[in-house]
């Protein structure tokens, strides 16, 4: 830690856990669940968004002394569109498949919550440093549970991971598939990724009892 | 007229923003405390997707799509914006979204007391650049089409988000484990609904033209359904409490 001091360095931790942007400041959780259900894709849409929102911030953090007030959302929007389709085409260019998978949540990125919530609650008012760290410290909270919640669904869901098979071949019947076991088709369906986000809240809320929420 | 009808039982339940693609969540889960606020936003989107909807159509047919420029003059033919369509539809959206606060403020300001904190919030709710995403990625047809998708994806996430927070008022009565509380049993619930709707699945398939009564008794005995789940949690609810009583 000698690169960062401690204030900063608590900017990238504590949006990793205790001040989650998908768990606790909920936010981003459109464009989060939909493209869960296998872990690669969850990797490259964490990725964009770290680029994205580390990039992001830094741009209207410079500029947020010549932005007026009025119009900042649509400032705000135009520099997240550019830097979107950016990632757009970058994905189209080295990894088709993938942006085939990923199809219009990528545009999406745009619209992610956590993008504009990090620019009005935290790059307005910090300089460019400060907002780059905070860019990636919570693209990267967003990131975790995108790769937490990918990891389960596929491997319950698929038995794969990355797509390849780690669980045996469910049609041969070798591995875990030998004994009876059957993958559980329900963990690809869309609404078990609220579930397993869901369960994830839970498991967070019962360990740190701070967050939890008065009734 | 049967593309349409199609169409908008489609965007309603079997696509429906919330239940399938997860469109709109980040204000589906925030404002959806109370059953009134929830309805103002609901309202605010469907009549934010009937706009923006058709015109951005209007904006991929006549520009920005392969060959879109055409109409300009054959030497436009080979032109191909469409990696521009995000800015796009982002800037019309915003910009309607600031037109219509001002129209509505100018001539309903009842209209806009009870809409106008929620116009800037719609700006950035996917469910409205989502809308105009899956128009281009589902290459629809006409103008008219696009203006039926608007509305009833629109009709879609108002149900939901109106569902969503009559269960969250009913809950508050309920003993939900303390670490569930709030955000958690919210995400379950919708996963859950979610389910359900995964069942309209099967309402569209099968012939090239759905029989109107086979529609209508589905939806109508999942309606009952959601009645009888509503009304088995209430009675849980009270049972619980009679237990605590006693």
């Amino acid at each position: 830690m000698a690169l960062l001091s401690k204030k900063d360095a608590n900017l990238i931790l504590d949006p990793l856990a205790d001040n989650n942007p998908i768990t606790i400041q909920v936010l981003g959780i459109c464009s989060a669940l939909a493209i869960t259900a296998e872990l690669k894709a969850s990797v490259v849409m964490a990725i964009s968004v770290i680029f994205v929102l580390g990039v992001g911030n830094v741009v209207i953090s410079l500029l947020r002394n010549v932005i007026p007030s009025k119009i900042r959302i649509i400032v705000q929007l135009i520099v997240v569109a550019t830097l979107v389709i950016v990632v757009d085409q970058v994905l189209k260019a080295f990894a088709y498949e993938l942006s085939k998978t990923l199809a219009v949540f990528v545009g999406l990125i745009i619209t992610n919550c956590i993008i504009m919530g990090r620019f009005e609650a935290f790059a307005l008012g910090n300089g460019p440093w400060k907002s780059f760290l905070d860019g990636i410290g919570n693209a990267l909270g967003y990131g975790v549970i995108l790769i937490i919640v990918g990891f389960f669904r596929e491997l319950l869901g698929s038995g794969t991971l990355f797509g390849i098979p780690v669980l045996g071949d469910p049609i041969a019947k070798t591995g875990l598939y030998a004994t009876g076991y059957e993958n559980n088709g329900f963990m690809i369906i869309p609404p078990a990724a609220l579930i397993v986000v869901g369960i994830i809240i839970w498991v967070q809320r019962s360990r740190n009892k701070a967050l939890i929420e008065e009734a | 007229m049967l593309e349409h009808l199609e169409l908008f039982f489609k965007s309603i339940f079997i696509d429906n923003m919330v239940f399938a693609v997860f469109l709109g969540m980040c204000s589906y889960l925030a404002v959806s405390k109370k059953v009134s606020t929830a309805v103002g936003l609901g309202a605010a989107v469907i009549f934010v997707l009937a706009v923006t909807v058709p015109l951005n159509w209007l904006l991929d047919q006549y520009l920005l799509r392969d060959g879109a420029l055409v109409w300009l003059g054959p030497e436009y033919a080979d032109y191909n914006l469409s990696f521009l369509s995000f800015i796009l539809f982002i800037a019309t959206i915003a910009t309607m979204v600031q037109l219509v606060e001002i129209v509505v403020e100018k001539f309903s300001p009842a209209l806009y007391n009870s809409l106008g904190i929620f116009l800037p919030l719609i700006a950035v709710n996917c469910a409205i650049l989502g809308g105009s995403l899956f128009m281009q990625a589902r290459e629809i047809p006409s103008l008219g089409l696009a203006f039926n998708y608007g509305v009833s994806s629109g009709i879609g996430w108002f149900l939901a988000i109106l569902a969503i927070a009559a269960i969250r008022e009913k809950i508050r009565y309920s003993n939900v484990p303390a670490p569930l509380r709030g955000l958690g049993i919210t995400f379950i619930i919708t996963g859950l609904m979610g389910i359900g709707f995964q069942s309209f699945g099967g309402m569209l398939t099968g012939d090239n033209e759905p029989p109107e009564e086979a529609d209508n008794t589905t939806v109508e005995s999942s309606g009952e359904k959601e009645i009888k789940k509503e009304i088995e949690k209430d009675e849980k609810a009270v049972s619980y409490n009679d237990v605590v009583n006693n």
